[in-house]
């Protein structure tokens, strides 16, 4: 309680050096601006800051970090609010950074397949910038993320399986360190396709959700649009046939843009929702991307893999209305889970482990759904390993909530005996500090502290995510 | 019939920019700012392809009025599959005046010059929302004119039309040669591919002037004033 009054006179005191840095218009008190940026697209409670902050340049971005370090201030910065994982809330207060005026496209070279970008610019809105060049940035996590913020959070998405994560398509950064200091992690406007100078302090921030510091500016790596899209959908006798093939679609070597998987649950829920009337058995979703002769290759010999799978009902499409189509069903997953269950919320677990643990994790979890009664319907990234569970839960039965919270730890469990993790896309964020602990072991989590001590020693970066109290 | 078609592309400041109109109230900044192809002529030259790959044209031909940079924006419509450009340069006071009757003007004149069947334009340009190319051009050749497509198809020497307008959906039988002008839901432009582009380098644009068309670009118009609205003032609940 007292923390919280010594916090409150503090954010009196900020309020006006704020103004003077970003202009009055860019500092908020008011209640709905403070609610709106304490709470994403998770199941976490909102927890809004004591005020929210619009900085329009990496200036004022630092001068504004260096006035909350000087009063202990925490810091937590704000892209789109799109995440799963509860990142944005302000657990304990202190001001929200929204990047969002900070939306600039800078620095685009065609030729050297990589462009710079600012917080405020989402993937739909660099994609749409790009579409005379013939390039584009294809991590696609679903939502239309801030880009900057989709490296916080190491985000992924249905094509990482050929396109690979923002792990692997983050250059540089630019971040602004908790007292102030703006650093570029491979040097200032450096964007050599590879490089050994030094520690990676890139993929150091890539996934540090916003706890280490914050990223005004990030260098991408870009793609060449695909010539031509084909969209295939086999059905599956069971988990295993599904998987085996995804593995020997992958093993031959076949460049597979998008291979998703939707349980029979699932299945079953988009066919309810969106009328369709696929077979109600393990579904793989699939998407090639070339040229017009290569595709006909890769398409080809999916085939003959799902076939010797005992796979049926292969079909595929070339035009993008009929591709639309088929994919229809994984398109409107989501809603089709919420749509089982009206009135319901729906929480979505993200563990991820080798390929070859694929079948047998779904088995024992769908089996565990079954004994907790449920609802769980289930999607995933089947070429990364990684699958969701849509838990649809009842958010005012608090029995569900709990029988749904030790159902994921459960699941957690068992993908971390796998060899696997807790979260494959996800994130930790407020929900999984605990099991953090247990995939990586203290020795790893004592060497991120070291890391979190030196970065921010004052702890105002995001407070509450990643690690825990006990350990910092 | 030469089965060619005329698709004329403008540059306009691209749909995302954030448009700022310049402090002395003269027009709108486009120093600097990101320019592209107006989303409607997306559509039209998309269609124009689609009619090729369908085999019902010949030759697509994307026209573009403006300066040097409107080069650019002919290379994406070739990227995306047009046949060769024409580049009718107008810059300086000429291009600050050009509008819909100088464009219809030179765009009936290069059908009949390029002995065209179809021309395929966008329903308006996003800068200055006239809609009126396509119907002046018509009117110029006396040619039969299908706005607003939502939908197009080609029967023998008649385009049945489906029409978006106020009331639903209207279809018309039109005879060619006619104009055409692309609304939203025509069709969904395709993305210009790398390997497309660097093809698109390799096809021609000629380089045409006005007055070789026979056309006089001066304007009947004279822009008085550019206003912005007044920012207003915080209110008090």
């Amino acid at each position: 309680m007292c923390v919280l009054f010594i916090q409150k006179a503090a954010v009196d005191k900020v309020i006006s050096p704020f103004r003077s840095i970003c202009g009055k218009d860019n500092v908020s008190l008011g209640e709905a601006i403070r609610e709106q940026h304490g709470k994403d697209e998770s199941v976490h409670r909102c927890r809004p800051p004591d005020v929210v902050v619009f900085p329009r340049c990496v200036e004022e971005v630092s001068a504004l970090a260096k006035v909350c370090h000087d009063h202990n201030l925490p810091i937590i910065p704000f892209g789109t609010g799109t995440g799963l994982e509860g990142g944005v809330g302000a657990v304990q207060g202190g001001v929200c950074f929204s990047l969002r005026n900070m939306d600039q496209i800078l620095n685009l070279h065609p030729e050297d397949f990589d462009v710079t970008v600012e917080p405020g610019v989402t993937r739909k809105a660099l994609n749409a910038y790009l579409r005379d060049t013939g390039l584009w940035f294809p991590v696609d996590p679903g939502a239309d993320a801030s880009l900057c913020g989709m490296a916080a959070t190491s985000a992924s998405g249905t094509n990482a399986v050929r396109y690979g994560t923002m792990r692997e398509n983050v250059m540089n950064l630019e971040v602004v360190l908790s007292n102030g200091t703006v650093i570029h992690t491979a040097g200032k406007g450096r964007r050599p396709r590879k490089t050994s100078a030094g520690y990676n302090l890139t993929n150091l921030f890539v996934g540090s959700e916003g706890t280490l510091g914050i990223i005004t500016k990030t260098t991408l790596r870009l793609y060449g649009v695909p010539e031509a899209m084909v969209s295939a959908v086999c059905s599956f006798p069971s988990v295993q046939a599904a998987v085996d093939s995804t593995v020997q679609i992958l093993q031959t070597g076949v460049p597979i843009a998008r291979i998703e998987f939707l349980d029979d649950v699932m299945i079953d829920a988009c066919n309810k929702f969106s009328s369709l009337s696929y077979p109600v058995t393990p579904t793989l979703f699939l998407e090639f991307h070339g040229s017009e002769r290569s595709l006909e290759e890769q398409v080809s010999t999916a085939e003959e893999i799902t076939q010797s799978n005992e796979g049926s009902d292969f079909q595929w499409a070339r035009d993008a209305e009929t591709r639309n189509r088929l994919w229809k069903a994984r398109h409107d997953a989501w809603y089709a889970a919420q749509a089982l269950r009206p009135g319901c919320k729906a929480y979505s677990t993200d563990v991820c482990v080798p390929l070859s643990r694929l079948p047998q994790i779904i088995v024992e979890t769908k089996k565990d759904l079954l004994e907790s009664r449920l609802t769980g319907p289930i999607a995933g990234h089947v070429g990364d390993g990684n699958f969701h569970c849509l838990m649809v839960v009842d958010p005012n039965d608090p029995d569900e909530l709990h029988q749904v919270h030790l159902f994921t730890e459960r699941l957690a469990r068992r993908a971390l005996a796998m060899d696997g993790t807790c979260t494959g896309e996800h994130g930790v964020g407020l929900g999984k500090r605990a099991l953090l602990c247990e995939e990586v072991g203290p020795l790893a989590i004592q060497v991120m502290k070291g890391l979190k001590d030196s970065l921010d020693p004052r702890n105002l970066m995001n407070p509450g995510k990643i690690l825990q109290r006990g350990e910092l | 019939m030469s089965g060619r078609v005329l698709v004329g592309v403008k540059r306009v400041i691209d749909y995302a920019v954030k448009i700022r109109v310049k402090p002395d109230n003269t027009g709108v900044v486009t120093d600097g700012v990101k320019h592209s192809m107006n989303p409607f002529c997306e559509i039209a030259v998309e269609e124009a392809v689609k009619l090729k790959e369908k085999k019902l044209v010949k030759e697509v031909v994307a026209v573009s009025c403006g300066p040097q940079q409107s080069q650019e924006t002919i290379r994406t419509a070739l990227a995306m599959g047009a046949d060769r450009g024409i580049h009718v340069e107008v810059s300086g006071k000429d291009y600050e005046t050009l509008g819909p009757l100088q464009v219809s003007k030179i765009m009936a004149a290069l059908a009949k010059k390029e002995d065209a069947q179809l021309i395929i334009l966008g329903k308006q340009a996003i800068d200055d929302d006239c809609n009126q190319t396509g119907q002046m051009t018509a009117a110029l050749l006396d040619w039969p004119q299908g706005t607003f497509a939502s939908e197009v198809t080609l029967d023998g020497d008649k385009i049945k039309v489906v029409r978006e307008i106020d009331g639903g959906l209207e279809t018309i039988k039109i005879n060619t040669p006619a104009v055409l002008t692309a609304d939203l839901r025509l069709n969904t432009p395709r993305y210009a591919t790398l390997p497309n582009i660097m093809k698109a380098k390799k096809k021609k644009i000629a380089n045409v002037k006005a007055a070789d068309l026979g056309v006089n670009l001066t304007s009947r118009l004279e822009t008085v004033e550019d206003l912005v609205g007044k920012l207003k003032e915080a209110g008090k609940v």
